[in-house]
C-alpha cells in the first residue's frame, strides 16, 4: 500500500503543481504548506516557488539579450548603409525645426557599459551557490527557515536584475544614439551649402502633397449600393460614444412555430423563476453560517434549507433550462417539427410540480435518507422521471422525422444525456435494495453521474450547436466532438466513488475512480480545444455579442474547473480537501461556472430569437458582471479556507478551532452569494423585457399581414 | 460509418456502453457488499427509541454537516480509535417502502463527525442544552438551534424532563425548557452511536498517513517535545467543561478552583479521567474520556497540568510517569462492560 501511494505521489507531483498555479496564489500555498509536516509533498510551495523566480529570471535575461541584439541589429545595419543615400532619405522627411534642437553637444558615457558587464559577471557565482548548494540535501528544503532565507536572498538578487537589465538597455541605447548624433551634426553642414538646397519647384510640389485633403465622397461616389445578393444585413448607422462595444441585434430569423415558442418560453421562463427562489434559499444558508441564530423555525432550519438549495438548482432550475433548451435545439438541427407539443407540455408541468412538492416536502421534513440530491421522495421524484422520459421519447422521434442524413452531435450529447439521467434516477431511487455499505456505493454513483451525464453532457451538445451558431461558423473539429462523446461516457461512468475516497467503500472502486477521474481530462481537453478554436479568429465578436461573453466563461471554466475535479480525487489531495469547504467551491465552480454560464449565454441566445426583443444591453452587462465577479467572491476564498481548515485538522488542532478560522472566509461566501443572487434579479428582469407581451406594432409586419388577410379573403371567395 | 447516421443504433450502443459500466461500478459491487455484509459481534440494532431519532436527525438534514465515518488516515483518529469497515453500517436497511436505506456517512465535515459521539459525549444534559442552542455550552459554535424539538412550560409535571438554558438564551421568555419526546428520541439515537471494537484477535485497519513529526522525534531519541495541553484540552474537555474552566451552572461542574483539580494527589482526577464519575446529582454524567479517546500518559499529564495552572488555578504539576501508574491503577477500578 504505502509503495503504491508513494508511486502515486511523484506522479502526481507534477499535476497537482499545475493545477494549483492555476487556483491558488503560489504564496499561499508555499506558507500553508510548511506547517503539514506529514504532507507528503512537503517542498511541493517551495519548488513551485523556486520554479516561478527562476523562470521570472531566465525570462529577464531572454529579454536583455533579445533587446541588445535588437539595438546592435539597427546599429550596424545603419552603419552599413552609404552616408548619401541616408541623408537622401532625411531630406525626403525634411522638417525644419529639428535641425535647430539636434546641435548638441554629446556627453561621453562609454565606460559605463564595461562596469556594468563586469558587475553582473561577479552576481553570477553567488547565483549558481543559492541554487546548488542545498539540493543536495533535500531535507533541507523542508525547513521554513531554509525556504524563507533563500527567497529573501531571491528577491534583491531578482531586483538587481531588474536594475541591471534598465542600465544596460539605456547604455546601449546611449550609445546608439551618439552616433547618431555624429551623424546628424555631419547631416546639419551638409544641407547648409546652397548647392545642396533643392530648388522652389520641388520644395512646392511637397508642399502640396502634404497639404492635400480627400473630399468626404471621394472614394464611396454618389451611388447608393446595389446588394443583389442580400449579403449587406443589419447595418447601424448610428455611431455612439465608443465607451462600451454596442451589441449587435440578432438577425431576423424565420419565424419558429409560434405554438413550440410559448412551449420554450415557459420552460425558460419557470427556470429562471427556480433559480431565483433555489439562490435565495441558498443566500440564507449562506447567512445563517455567519448569524446561526437568524430565525427558530424547524422549516428553515439550514438542514432542511440546504437540501433544498441543491435540489432545486439541480433538478429545478438546471434541469428545466437544459430542457427548454432541448426543445428548441432538437427540431432545429433534425430539420423537422418536434414530434408532439402537447407531450412537451405534459413534461413542463410534471417537472414544476414535482419541484414544487418536493421542496416543500423537505422543507417539512419528509426526506428520502439524506443522500446529497436524493433528498426528495421516489413517488415525488417518479413524476420529474416521467417529464424527462416523455420528452426524450419525444426527442427521439423527432429525430427519427429528421430531414438530414446525419444527426448532429449536438442531438448527440442530448439525447443520450436523458437517457443516462433516466438510467441513474432509476437505479437511485428504486424502492429495494441498497442496504448498508451499497447505498453509499449508489449514492457515490448517482451524485456523480447526475452533474457528468446529465447537466455537463447536456450542456455540451448544447454548446455543439449554440456556439457556432453565435459565432456564425462551423464547429472547427467534428471528430473531437465525438472523441469527447465516447471518452466521456467510457471515464466519466465509472468515477462516482471518488467522494468515498478513504471511507469503508472497496479499495478497487476508489482506485478505480481515482484513475477515471485522470482519464476525464481527455473529453475535457478534448472539448475545450473544440470550443476554443471554433472561437479562434472571432475574438472581436465577444464583446459585441450578448451571449458569447457568458459561453466564453462557461469553456473556460469547464476546463479549469474539470481539471480541479481530478486533482481532488488523487489520495494526497483528497486528504486535505476532503470533507472542507473546498468541495463546496468546486461544486459552485462547476455547477455555477460551467453549467449556469452556458445556461446564461444559452438564454441569451435564443430568446431574443423567439420574441424578438432584445435584452437592456445595461441589464446583461450587470448580469454578466455581477454573476462572475461574485463567484470570485464566493470561490476563492472558500478554496483558501478550505485548504487551511484541512491542514488545521491534519494537524490534530481542536476542531472548533476549525469552525473560528472558517469565519471570516463564510462572510466573504455570503458577499459573493449576495452579488450572484443580485445577478439574477437583473436575469428575471432581462426576462420580463425579452418576453414581455408585445405592445409595439411593427408597421411594416402589420401591412403584410393584411396584405395577406386580403390575399387569403379573396382566393378564398371564388370557391363559394 | 451508418452507426452514426442510424438513431437507434447509435443510441443503442451509447445505453449499453453506459449501462456495462453502471453494473459493474455501482450496480454489482452494491448488491455484493449487501450480501457480504453483516453486523459486526457486539453491535446491536436500534431500539424503537433510537430509530425514531434516527428519523429527526434524517428529517432536519444533519447528514448536511456531520459525518458518520471515520477514514483510514490519520487526522481521522480524532472521531473513532479504528477505520470504518462495511460491517460498521450492515444495520443500516431500508425501514420502509418510502425511504431510503440510509448510511448518513456524509461528504462535508462543517460539523464534527458522529461516528463515537455515543463514547464521547454520552451525557443526556449535554445534547440536550446543546440542541437548544448550540451556543450554551460552545460560545463559538456556528451549529444551527433546535427549540421547536423542547417545549417552555410554566411548571415541570411528573415525567417531564428540563434543560438547564442559561437566562439570556431564553430571550426573555419564562419558564423552563422541557425536552419534547423528540428532542429524547434524537439523544437516545446519539448516544447510540459508538464505534464496536473488532471481535478480539483481529487488527484493526491501519490509520495511513502518520504525522511524521512524531515519528521523525521518536527516531532522533530525542527528549519528547512538550504536548500541547491547551489543544488536548480544547478537543477533550471544553465542550463541557467551557473555555474558562468555569463548567455551565446545573449541567457541568467547574474545574476553576475545584477541589479534586487542586489537589496535589492526582489520583482521583485520573481516576475520573479514565473512568468517568456520576457522583453528583446536581451535574450530568461525565464520561470516560482518557479511556474512550485512548490517550496516552502524556496526553493526560499535559491536559492535567492544563487545568491545574489556568483560570488562577495554581496546583503542583504531575508528570506522565505520575500519571502512568495512578492510570494502571484506574484500570483494575474501572467498571467491567
Amino acid at each position: 500500500m504505502k509503495f503504491q501511494t508513494k508511486k502515486l505521489y511523484s506522479k502526481v507531483k507534477l499535476v497537482t503543481i499545475t493545477i494549483l498555479l492555476f487556483f491558488q496564489p503560489l504564496l499561499t500555498f508555499a506558507q500553508t504548506d510548511e506547517g503539514v509536516s506529514f504532507f507528503p509533498n512537503k517542498s511541493i510551495g517551495f519548488i513551485g516557488l523556486l520554479v516561478g523566480l527562476v523562470i521570472v529570471a531566465v525570462a529577464l535575461v531572454f529579454f536583455l539579450i533579445l533587446k541588445l541584439a535588437g539595438n546592435t541589429n539597427q546599429f550596424l545595419e545603419d552603419k552599413n548603409e552609404v552616408q548619401k543615400d541616408k541623408f537622401k532619405k532625411y531630406m525626403n522627411n525634411l522638417n525644419s525645426s529639428e535641425i535647430e534642437i539636434l546641435k548638441k553637444k554629446r556627453s561621453q558615457n562609454n565606460n559605463r557599459i564595461s562596469i556594468l558587464v563586469l558587475g553582473f559577471l561577479s552576481l553570477v557565482p553567488q547565483i549558481m551557490s543559492a541554487q546548488t548548494a542545498p539540493a543536495n540535501r533535500e531535507d533541507l528544503f523542508s525547513q521554513p527557515g531554509v525556504i524563507i532565507t533563500l527567497v529573501l536572498i531571491f528577491i534583491p538578487l531578482f531586483l538587481a536584475l531588474v536594475y541591471l537589465a534598465a542600465k544596460v538597455s539605456t547604455g546601449f541605447k546611449n550609445y546608439v544614439n551618439n552616433q547618431k548624433i555624429n551623424e546628424a551634426e555631419e547631416f546639419a553642414s551638409y544641407i547648409s551649402e546652397t548647392e545642396n538646397i533643392p530648388s522652389d519647384a520641388i520644395l512646392d510640389e511637397i508642399k502640396h502633397k502634404l497639404e492635400y485633403n480627400i473630399t468626404p465622397n471621394e472614394l464611396s461616389g454618389i451611388e447608393t449600393p446595389n446588394d443583389s445578393k442580400g449579403l449587406l444585413k443589419n447595418i447601424s448607422s448610428e455611431t455612439n460614444y465608443r465607451f462600451f462595444a454596442s451589441k449587435r441585434p440578432p438577425v431576423k430569423r424565420p419565424k419558429i412555430d409560434p405554438e413550440l415558442t410559448r412551449l420554450i418560453l415557459w420552460f425558460l421562463g419557470t427556470a429562471v423563476f427556480w433559480l431565483f427562489v433555489g439562490s435565495s434559499v441558498g443566500e440564507y444558508v449562506g447567512i445563517k453560517f455567519i448569524v446561526p441564530d437568524a430565525d427558530n423555525y424547524s422549516w428553515l432550519s439550514i438542514g432542511r434549507l440546504r437540501a433544498v438549495h441543491t435540489n432545486l438548482v439541480f433538478w429545478a432550475w438546471s434541469t428545466i433550462g437544459i430542457m427548454g433548451l432541448g426543445y428548441y435545439i432538437v427540431p432545429m438541427v433534425s430539420n423537422a417539427p418536434l414530434n408532439s407539443i402537447k407531450n412537451g407540455w405534459k413534461a413542463l408541468i410534471a417537472v414544476n410540480a414535482a419541484m414544487l412538492i418536493g421542496a416543500i416536502s423537505i422543507m417539512a421534513g419528509i426526506n428520502n435518507g439524506g443522500g446529497e440530491y436524493r433528498e426528495i421522495i421516489w413517488p415525488i421524484m417518479a413524476v420529474w422521471a416521467y417529464g424527462l422520459l416523455l420528452t426524450v421519447i419525444n426527442f427521439i422521434k423527432t429525430i427519427a422525422k429528421r430531414t438530414t442524413l446525419e444527426i448532429y452531435i449536438s442531438n448527440w450529447f442530448i439525447v443520450a444525456s436523458y437517457i443516462f439521467i433516466l438510467i441513474v434516477a432509476t437505479i437511485a431511487y428504486i424502492p429495494m435494495g441498497q442496504d448498508g455499505i451499497g447505498e453509499t456505493i449508489v449514492q457515490g454513483y448517482y451524485m456523480h453521474q447526475a452533474v457528468g451525464m446529465w447537466f455537463m453532457f447536456s450542456m455540451l451538445g448544447v454548446l455543439y450547436y449554440l456556439l457556432p451558431q453565435q459565432l456564425n461558423k462551423p464547429i472547427y473539429s467534428y471528430s473531437l466532438g465525438v472523441l469527447a462523446f465516447w471518452s466521456q461516457i467510457l471515464f466519466y461512468t465509472v468515477i462516482g466513488t471518488h467522494h468515498f475516497v478513504f471511507s469503508a467503500l472497496p479499495w478497487w472502486l476508489q482506485t478505480v475512480a481515482i484513475v477515471g477521474s485522470v482519464g476525464m481530462l481527455i473529453p475535457v481537453t478534448s472539448g475545450t480545444i473544440n470550443y476554443l478554436m471554433t472561437m479562434r479568429g472571432s475574438w472581436s465578436k465577444i464583446s459585441n455579442s450578448y451571449s458569447l461573453p457568458f459561453f466564453f466563461v462557461g469553456i473556460i471554466y469547464y476546463f479549469t474547473g474539470s481539471f480541479q475535479g481530478t486533482a481532488e480525487a488523487f489520495r494526497s489531495t483528497n486528504l486535505i480537501w476532503h470533507f472542507t469547504d473546498f468541495t463546496i467551491a468546486h461544486s459552485h465552480i462547476t455547477m455555477y461556472g460551467i453549467i449556469t454560464f452556458l445556461l446564461f449565454g444559452s438564454i441569451y441566445a435564443i430568446v431574443p430569437r423567439l420574441t424578438g426583443k432584445e435584452p437592456p444591453q445595461l441589464g446583461v452587462g450587470a448580469h454578466f458582471w455581477l454573476a462572475l465577479i461574485g463567484l470570485q467572491f464566493y470561490t476563492i476564498p472558500l478554496m483558501i479556507g478550505g485548504t487551511l481548515k484541512g491542514i488545521m485538522w491534519a494537524e490534530g488542532k481542536p476542531f472548533i478551532d476549525s469552525v473560528v478560522l472558517m469565519g471570516p472566509y463564510w462572510l466573504w461566501r455570503a458577499i459573493g452569494g449576495t452579488l450572484m443572487w443580485l445577478s439574477h434579479i437583473v436575469l428575471a428582469y432581462n426576462m420580463y423585457k425579452m418576453m414581455r407581451p408585445s405592445t409595439d406594432v411593427d408597421v411594416k409586419e402589420r401591412a403584410f399581414e393584411i396584405i395577406n388577410q386580403n390575399l387569403e379573403a379573396n382566393s378564398v371567395e371564388p370557391k363559394i | 460509418m451508418s452507426i452514426f447516421h442510424d438513431h437507434k443504433k447509435l443510441f443503442t450502443l451509447a445505453t449499453a456502453l453506459f449501462g456495462t459500466l453502471t453494473l459493474f461500478v455501482a450496480v454489482f459491487p452494491s448488491l455484493y457488499n449487501e450480501e457480504n455484509s453483516a453486523p459486526l459481534y457486539g453491535s446491536v440494532p436500534l431500539t424503537e427509541q433510537e430509530e425514531a431519532g434516527r428519523q429527526i436527525y434524517i428529517s432536519n438534514g444533519c447528514v448536511g454537516c456531520h459525518t458518520q465515518q471515520v477514514r483510514n488516515v490519520d487526522m481521522d483518529k480524532t472521531w473513532g480509535s479504528r477505520p470504518g469497515i462495511a460491517s460498521d453500517y450492515a444495520y443500516s436497511t431500508r425501514k420502509s417502502i418510502w425511504q431510503n436505506s440510509g448510511t448518513l456517512m456524509g461528504t462535508e465535515r462543517t460539523g464534527p463527525d458522529l461516528t463515537n459521539i455515543g463514547d464521547r459525549q454520552p451525557s443526556q444534559d449535554w445534547h440536550l442544552v446543546h440542541l437548544y442552542n448550540p451556543r450554551t455550552v460552545m460560545p463559538q459554535s456556528i451549529m444551527a438551534p433546535y427549540p421547536w424539538l423542547f417545549e417552555i412550560k410554566d411548571k415541570v409535571e411528573k415525567g417531564d424532563i428540563k434543560v438547564n438554558v442559561p437566562q439570556e438564551f431564553l430571550h426573555g421568555q419564562k419558564g423552563v425548557v422541557v425536552a419534547t419526546q423528540d428532542a429524547l428520541n434524537l439523544v437516545a439515537y446519539l448516544k447510540s452511536l459508538r464505534q464496536v471494537k473488532l471481535p478480539d484477535g483481529t487488527p484493526d485497519p491501519a490509520f495511513l498517513y502518520k504525522i511524521e513529526k512524531a515519528e521523525a522525534n521518536a527516531a532522533a531519541g530525542g527528549a519528547p517535545a512538550e504536548l500541547n495541553g491547551t489543544d488536548l484540552y480544547g478537543a477533550n474537555c471544553m465542550a463541557c467543561h467551557q473555555q474558562n474552566g468555569e463548567g455551565l451552572p446545573g449541567a457541568f461542574p467547574p474545574l476553576k478552583g475545584s477541589k479534586i483539580v487542586l489537589d496535589d494527589n492526582p489520583e482521583i482526577m485520573v481516576g475520573i479521567i479514565m473512568n468517568g464519575y456520576n457522583a453528583q446529582e446536581q451535574f450530568g454524567e461525565m464520561p470516560a474520556v482518557g479511556t474512550n479517546a485512548n490517550l496516552s500518559a502524556e496526553e493526560i499529564a499535559a491536559i492535567m497540568n492544563h487545568e491545574k495552572t489556568s483560570w488562577g488555578n495554581t496546583a503542583k504539576k504531575v508528570t506522565p510517569e505520575q500519571v502512568k501508574k495512578l492510570m494502571d491503577l484506574a484500570k483494575l477500578s474501572a467498571p467491567q462492560q
